[in-house]
C-alpha cells in the first residue's frame, strides 16, 4: 500500500506556480528521495504534506484514506513528522525536555514526570541506534546529535512517515554516513522516509526510488539502483551537466593575503575565530572547508570590516587592514562577496546600476569632486558589467534589484566585487540557493580570476564546491585551521576528518 | 460585470498600484469622496465644501462672484510650515529614521528665532535673516542630538524625539517668560527689522500674511531634491535607509549618515518654527500648547511618499484643508470635516500594504488562469 499519495497537487504563489499538477507517491517502508534544484517546488510539496500550506488543487491520501491536512498538528496526528533543515530546539533544555515539549507526561500531582519521559526517550534511542543521552543539554551536544534529537522528537510522537528536509546540509561527511545508517535502520523498523535533497550521492546511497521535480513540475519517478547519477542530474536540470570543472594548473605568485593569529568574537561574545592563521597567494584559490558555524562567518566579517578584530592581523600585500575603515579596505583592492546577498550584498530597493556602485559611488568617475553623482557614468558602468557577466535584468541598468532572480542577483554582486578586487577576492557561499547553470557560470568566473593572477579565498559549506575549485584546502573546526591540504591530496575523507576536528594521523575517538 | 468592465477595472487597478505617487492620488480622491458623503450625511450641501475649497485655492467666491487674492496668500501661509515639517519627516524617513520630533525641533527653532528677533542687531534686511538662521541652527542641533544618541548608543529615535518634544516645549516656555516685559502668553513686539517681511508677495495677495517664508519653502524643496537624489551624500542616506547592513558593508559611515540626516531633518522643522514666529506673529509667543505642525508633517510626508515634490504637493493639500475650515464653518459645514478628510487620507495611505496584497492575489489568479489557458 502507498503510505503517501499526492495526486495533481498545484500551489500558486504570486507570479509562479510552485507546484503544477504534481503527483507524488511513496510506498510503505521505503526510502523515497525527492530531488530538485532550489526553487523546483520540493519544499512547497512537503509543506503541503505537513499541513503548512493548503494546496490550490489536488488531493492527498495517507495510507489510502483521503485527507485534508489542516495544520502541522493534524499532520502529526496522522503520523507524519518532519525533521527541518534548521533545528527547532531550546538550547538550554535537556534532550528529554526538548522532546516532550508540549506533550509533557504528568505525575498524579500534576508535575512533569521527566523520569518517565527519559525512560521512553532512552528506549527509542536504543531501538533506532541513535545513542542519544536523554539528560544532555542541547548546547553541549554537536549538530549531528541535535539532528538525532529532532528525529527522536517525531518518533516520540509516534510518527511513521518521516520527512527529512535537506538533512545533510549541516553535517560533516562522517556524520552523513552515520545518518544514512540511521535512515536504513528506521526503514528496516517499518518507517516510511521521504528524503528531500539535491545531492545525488546520498540518494544513490540510501533511497530506493526517486521523484524528480523541475520548475514546479513532475519530471519523473526513477528506480535508483538502475539509474545513473548523470541521468538523474540531467532530469533535475533539464540538460546534461558536467561535474568536473576544467582548469589549468595554478601559476602561483607572491603572498597576497596573510592572516596571523586572528581572533574574532561571535555574536554571543564567545571567541568564534580562535587564533586562525592562513595564507593565500596570487594565482591560487584557497578554500575554507568546514561545517556551518565553525567561525567562517566571523572570519569573513572580520576581513570585510563588519566585525571588530579582537587580536591578530590581516595583511593584504604586507599592509595590515584589520583595523582600518571598510572604505579603505575597498580601496586597498579587497573584493568580497558576502555570505548573504540580500542582507549585505545588495540594497534590494535600489536599481541594478545603483547597486553596482555600492562600494565605489563616492569615487571617480561615478562622483564628481563637487560630490554630485554622474548618473551617465553609473549607468554605462552597469551596462558594461551586465554584458561582461551576462546578468539578466528585465529593464537593464534600471531594473530594481529585488525584481531579479537569485542567480542574477548573485551575478551582480560577483560582477561588482570582481570589478573591485584588484588584489584579493574573498567569496563566501557564492552559489547557495542557485541553480546548476548559475553555479557553473560562477565557478568559471572564479577560476578566471585565479588565472588572471588574483588571490582568491573561497569559504563554502559545500565540500564538493571546495574540492572542485580550490588549489589548496584549509579545513576549519571551532575557529581554527586544523590543516591545509593541496588539491591533489585533498579528498572527501581526509578533509571531512579534519572538519570534524581531527588532525592528520589522528583517529576518531568514538 | 461584463468583460469590458472587468478589463477596465483591471486596467485601473494596474495603473493605481503601479507607482506610489498614483496610490497617493487615488487615496486623496477616496478621502474626498468619503468626506463628501459625510457632509451629505449631516444634512449639508457638499457643493458648499467644494466652493470653500475653490475660494481658498483660487480666490474666487463663486456664490457672490467676487475675487480676492488674499485667500490664496493665506492658503500658502498655512502651507509653508506644513511643507517644511513634511520635509523634516521625509528626510529622516529616507534615511530609515522615524522622526516624531519635528514638533520639538519646530519649537526650538521658533524660540531661537524669537530671541534673535528681539535681541539681535537691528540691521534692516539682515536681522530677520539672522533670526531665521538661528531657528534653522537650533532645529538642526535638536535633531542632531537624537541622531547622535541613535548612532552612538542605539537609543530609539522614536522615544528620544518624543522626550525632546517635551523638553523643547517647557524650556521654550521658561526661557521666553524670562524676557523683560513678557507676560504668561507673549513678549513685547518684535522690531520691524526682525520680522519676516511680505513685501511684494503681500501686495499681490491683497494684504495677506504671505511672506518670504514661501521662498524658504521653495528653496527647501529644491535643496531636499538635489541633496537626496543627486549627490553621493544622498546616495549614502538612501542606502542606509533601505538596508543599513548593506550600506555598512559598502563602506558607508552609517552613524555619520544617521546623525547628519537627523540634523538636516531638524533644520527643516526649525525653519518652519522660525517662519511661523517671524512671519505670522508680530511678537514672541509663550507657547500655551503645541502648534501641531510637526505632527501634521508626519501625515504630509506619508502622503507625499517622502519625496521632495510629493511632500510639497501634500503640504499644499493639507494647507488647503486647514485654511478652508473658517469658510466652511461660515457655510454651516462642521469644520471637523476637513480634519476627518486628512485623517482618512492618512488611514488609506497606511492601507497601501493592503492594496499590495490585492495585487499579489491578482497575480496569483493570473498565474492560475495562464496555466489553464495552456
Amino acid at each position: 500500500m502507498n503510505a503517501i499519495e499526492m495526486v495533481g497537487i498545484s500551489k500558486y504563489f504570486p507570479g509562479v506556480a510552485a507546484n503544477d499538477r504534481v503527483d507524488f507517491s511513496v510506498s510503505e517502508g521505503e526510502i523515497h528521495a525527492l530531488l530538485g534544484e532550489n526553487g523546483a517546488g520540493k519544499s512547497t510539496l512537503m509543506s503541503i504534506l505537513f499541513g503548512l500550506y493548503d494546496p490550490d488543487e489536488g488531493l492527498i491520501r495517507i495510507r489510502g484514506k483521503e485527507v485534508r491536512i489542516r495544520d502541522p498538528n493534524h499532520a502529526t496526528a496522522l503520523g507524519i513528522g518532519m525533521v527541518h533543515q534548521h533545528f527547532k530546539l531550546v538550547r538550554n533544555f535537556t534532550v528529554t525536555e526538548n522532546i516532550v515539549l508540549g506533550l509533557e507526561p504528568r505525575t498524579k500531582t500534576g508535575n512533569v514526570d521527566l523520569g518517565r519521559a527519559e525512560k521512553r526517550v532512552a528506549e527509542l534511542s536504543e531501538r533506532y541506534g541513535l545513542s542519544v543521552d536523554p539528560r544532555a543539554r542541547i548546547e553541549t551536544i554537536g549538530v549531528g546529535m541535535q539532528q538525532r534529537v529532532e528525529i527522536l522528537k517525531i518518533l516520540y510522537r509516534d510518527a511513521d512517515i518521516l520527512i527529512f528536509d535537506e538533512p545533510t546540509a549541516v553535517l560533516t561527511p562522517q556524520e552523513i554516513d552515520e545518518l544514512m545508517d540511521i535512515l536504513r535502520l528506521l526503514r528496516d523498523e517499518g518507517k516510511t522516509i521521504v528524503l528531500i535533497t539535491h545531492k545525488l550521492k546520498e540518494i544513490k546511497e540510501a533511497a530506493s526510488r526517486c521523484t524528480v521535480l523541475r520548475r514546479g513540475k513532475l519530471v519523473g519517478v526513477v528506480d535508483v539502483s538502475s539509474t545513473g547519477e548523470a541521468e538523474m542530474a540531467e532530469m533535475m536540470v533539464g540538460r546534461s551537466v558536467s561535474f568536473r570543472l576544467e582548469k589549468a594548473p595554478a601559476k602561483i605568485g607572491e603572498v597576497v593575503l596573510k592572516i596571523e593569529d586572528l581572533t574574532v568574537l561571535g555574536s554571543k561574545g564567545q571567541p568564534a575565530v580562535r587564533g586562525l592563521s592562513l595564507e593565500v597567494r596570487a594565482g591560487e584559490v584557497v578554500g575554507v572547508a568546514g561545517v556551518d558555524g565553525n567561525g567562517q562567518s566571523e572570519l569573513v566579517g572580520a576581513i570585510a570590516g563588519l566585525l571588530p578584530v579582537k587580536s591578530g592581523r590581516i595583511l593584504i600585500k604586507g599592509k595590515d587592514i584589520s583595523r582600518i575603515k571598510i572604505r579603505d579596505r575597498i580601496r586597498a583592492g579587497l573584493g568580497l562577496v558576502p555570505e548573504d546577498r540580500q542582507t549585505h550584498g545588495l540594497v534590494l530597493d535600489f536599481r541594478l546600476d545603483e547597486n553596482l556602485v555600492l562600494k565605489s559611488f563616492r569615487d571617480k568617475p561615478y562622483c564628481a569632486p563637487n560630490s554630485f553623482l554622474d548618473f551617465k557614468a553609473i549607468a554605462s558602468h552597469a551596462e558594461y558589467l551586465i554584458e561582461q557577466f551576462d546578468i539578466r535584468a528585465g529593464s537593464g541598468a534600471a531594473t530594481l534589484a529585488k525584481s531579479m532572480s537569485g542567480g542574477n542577483q548573485q551575478k551582480a554582486v560577483i560582477a561588482r566585487e570582481i570589478d573591485l578586487s584588484s588584489e584579493l577576492l574573498v567569496v563566501a557561499q557564492p552559489t547557495r540557493g542557485l541553480d546548476v547553470g548559475a553555479i557553473e557560470y560562477i565557478h568559471k568566473r572564479i577560476i578566471e580570476e585565479r588565472d588572471k593572477g588574483r588571490a582568491v579565498l573561497l569559504v563554502s559549506y559545500e565540500l564538493d564546491e571546495i574540492l572542485n575549485l580550490c588549489d589548496r584546502v584549509a579545513a576549519v573546526s571551532k575557529g581554527i585551521v586544523v590543516g591545509v591540504l593541496d588539491a591533489a591530496e585533498a579528498d572527501e575523507r581526509r578533509v571531512g576528518a579534519m572538519m570534524a576536528g581531527m588532525r592528520e594521523g589522528e583517529h576518531r575517538a568514538d | 460585470m461584463n468583460i469590458v468592465q472587468i478589463k477596465l477595472r483591471d486596467r485601473l487597478l494596474d495603473a493605481v498600484t503601479s507607482s506610489d505617487a498614483l496610490v497617493s492620488v487615488f487615496v486623496v480622491i477616496l478621502g474626498f469622496l468619503v468626506g463628501t458623503a459625510l457632509v451629505a450625511l449631516v444634512g449639508r450641501n457638499p457643493a458648499d465644501m467644494y466652493t470653500a475649497i475653490i475660494q481658498v485655492t483660487t480666490g474666487w467666491n463663486l456664490t457672490r462672484g467676487v475675487w480676492n487674492a488674499r485667500y490664496i496668500g493665506e492658503w500658502l501661509v498655512m502651507s509653508v510650515p506644513l511643507i517644511l515639517c513634511g520635509l523634516s519627516m521625509a528626510f529622516a524617513a529616507r534615511a530609515g529614521l522615524f522622526n516624531i520630533g519635528a514638533e520639538g525641533q519646530y519649537i526650538v527653532g521658533l524660540t531661537a528665532a524669537q530671541f534673535v528677533a528681539l535681541f539681535g542687531p537691528r540691521l534692516p534686511g539682515f536681522h530677520w535673516m539672522l533670526a531665521v538662521a538661528a531657528g534653522l541652527a537650533a532645529g538642526a542641533l535638536w535633531g542632531a542630538i537624537v541622531g547622535f544618541l541613535k548612532a552612538k548608543y542605539g537609543v530609539s529615535e522614536v522615544v528620544a524625539t518624543i522626550m525632546m518634544n517635551y523638553i523643547a516645549f517647557f524650556v521654550s516656555r521658561y526661557l521666553t517668560q524670562l524676557i523683560p516685559g513678557a507676560n504668561t502668553y507673549r513678549t513685547p513686539a518684535f522690531p520691524a527689522s526682525g520680522r519676516l517681511d511680505g513685501g511684494f508677495l503681500q501686495t499681490i495677495t491683497n494684504g495677506s500674511r504671505l511672506n518670504y517664508g514661501l521662498y524658504i519653502a521653495v528653496f527647501s524643496v529644491l535643496f531636499f531634491w538635489v541633496i537626496m537624489e543627486k549627490t553621493r551624500f544622498g546616495y549614502a542616506l538612501r542606502a542606509t535607509g533601505l538596508n543599513k547592513e548593506a550600506a555598512r558593508y559598502g563602506g558607508i559611515n552609517v552613524s555619520g549618515s544617521l546623525t547628519a540626516a537627523m540634523a538636516i531633518s531638524g533644520a527643516f522643522a526649525g525653519l518652519a518654527g522660525a517662519v511661523v514666529a517671524l512671519g505670522s506673529f508680530s511678537y514672541g509667543r509663550v507657547l500655551g500648547g503645541q502648534d501641531g505642525y510637526g505632527f501634521d508633517g508626519i501625515a504630509v510626508a506619508l502622503v507625499g511618499n517622502s519625496t521632495a515634490l510629493g511632500t510639497a504637493i501634500a503640504g499644499l493639500l493639507f494647507g488647503m484643508l486647514k485654511s478652508a475650515q473658517p469658510l466652511m464653518q461660515s457655510r454651516q459645514i462642521p469644520k471637523e470635516i476637513t480634519a476627518i478628510i486628512s485623517g482618512l487620507v492618512v488611514v488609506f495611505i497606511s492601507l497601501r500594504a493592503g492594496v499590495r496584497l490585492l495585487v499579489e492575489w491578482r497575480m496569483k489568479e493570473n498565474a492560475r488562469k495562464g496555466r489553464t489557458d495552456e
